[in-house]
């Protein structure tokens, strides 16, 4: 009976906690166990940034961190200046380069690509956006 | 199938039995007592199956199975021929086509050569329908031996966070390559209901395995593995149904989605608690 108030008000069941706990730590563990991933997906970040501001590819540095609530992206690009002349961000962008192809980890088939609440901080350490209302995306492919 | 008729011995053509290894990640999830079940449950159906132990050094599925006491000797006899295959295989006391392999108890699973133990795996195959390989807990070395002769795998997850995090692990470590299925265990459908456990529908919408089956947390499966009798061999238990559905459903004559363990109801939890 007293379960089925807290339920009432709105306490969520453990195994909802546990549900999103695992959401969580599986989505880490993925990112950590696919590096390849991440090396493209750092690749592309540069490449995008580097339209707009000129940075330090070198010391360019993407990692993911579990947090309370969400797995946030922590990106940190240094901006060696701007652009003198920005590209001109109307024209139709060309066709996407597809980046170095992962090499197939053995785990290919398993790499879920599930989106994530995830926000980027750009050189900027600072505490990392709220995660999307409703915690969204939670969707098995 | 193939030629159930006839009993495993030397003499026997050549079978092209199917290597299924029994794994999990995590420990005491159940998977000695599920290779055990499904074993019992195979063997009670006609076909002919041996039962691996690749937990070296921790030696159990004998004494599930209550053969502890016939054990000669082992598979690290067998791999370094001090005993012959047919030396060290013990047959059940209650399922005549079902065959042990024991675990060595006093050596370590390094010692396992993992080439040997691939060997060793696709000879059984030549003998046997079913060749169950009960993998150790962990990813080490014990656990690329028990994979290297499989080319099936079922996992065995309980519904916790834990267990479903490592049974993630290991899905990915077992490979495109191979058929992975799930078995979940130890499901308590009161808890479930109150929101107090994964239901299976949680624990697969991250694993996302075809599903052979799913064993209710039942007093039958301690009762039995105390007495060393496996369960699957008791008609009237409904764990022990539950094990020989998920066999039918490993040898393909049965099909469709499993069915879910419900709560008892009052008059079963009486007449239960009498038997």
């Amino acid at each position: 009976m007293f379960e089925f108030i807290q339920r009432f008000f709105g306490k969520p069941a453990s195994s909802e906690t546990a549900k999103e706990r695992l959401r969580l730590v599986l989505l880490s563990d993925h990112l950590s166990l696919a590096p390849d991933v991440v090396e493209s997906l750092k690749h592309d970040l540069i490449e995008v940034i580097s339209r707009y501001v000129d940075v330090d590819a070198a010391n360019c540095d993407v990692s993911f961190e579990q947090q309370e609530a969400a797995v946030a992206m922590l990106a940190n690009i240094p901006i060696l200046g701007m652009r003198t002349r920005p590209t001109p961000p109307a024209p139709p962008p060309d066709p996407p380069t597809p980046p170095t192809a992962p090499p197939n980890s053995g785990r290919g088939k398993r790499r879920r690509r599930r989106a994530s609440p995830a926000g980027a901080n750009i050189a900027a350490p600072a505490p990392p956006p709220a995660p999307a209302p409703g915690a969204p995306g939670f969707s098995p492919v | 199938m193939i030629e159930q008729e006839a009993p495993a011995a030397s003499a026997v053509p050549r079978k092209r039995g199917r290597a299924i290894v029994v794994t999990s990640g995590k420990g005491g999830v159940g998977k000695t007592t599920t290779t055990a079940n499904l074993g019992a449950a195979l063997g009670a159906s006609g076909a002919s199956v041996v039962l691996v132990d690749a937990d070296v050094g921790l030696r159990n599925l004998d004494i599930v199975l209550g053969l502890e006491a016939r054990v000669r000797h082992h598979v690290l006899d067998v791999l370094e021929g001090s005993a012959t295959l047919d030396d060290a295989l013990v047959t059940d006391k209650r399922v005549p086509t079902l065959r042990l392999l024991a675990a060595a108890q006093t050596r370590e699973k390094d010692e396992v050569d993992t080439a040997a133990f691939r060997d060793l795996i696709a000879s059984l195959r030549d003998r046997f329908d079913y060749v169950l390989i009960d993998c150790p807990a962990g990813i080490e070395k014990g656990f690329a031996n028990a994979i290297v002769g499989a080319d099936e795998a079922i996992v065995v997850c309980t519904p916790e966070v834990s267990a479903v995090r490592d049974a993630d692990r290991v899905v990915g470590l077992l490979g495109d390559g191979r058929s992975v299925k799930l078995i979940v265990n130890r499901l308590r459908p009161a808890l479930v209901r109150k929101g107090k456990m994964l239901s299976v529908d949680d624990v697969n919408a991250i694993l996302r395995l075809p599903l052979l089956g799913v064993i209710a947390d039942a007093p039958d499966v301690i009762v039995s593995t105390n007495k060393g009798e496996p369960v699957a061999l008791d008609a009237a238990s409904p764990v022990g149904e539950a094990y020989r559905l998920i066999a039918q459903r490993v040898a393909g004559t049965l099909t469709g989605e499993p069915e879910i363990p419900r709560e008892r109801t009052f008059f079963e939890k009486l007449f239960g608690s009498l038997r």
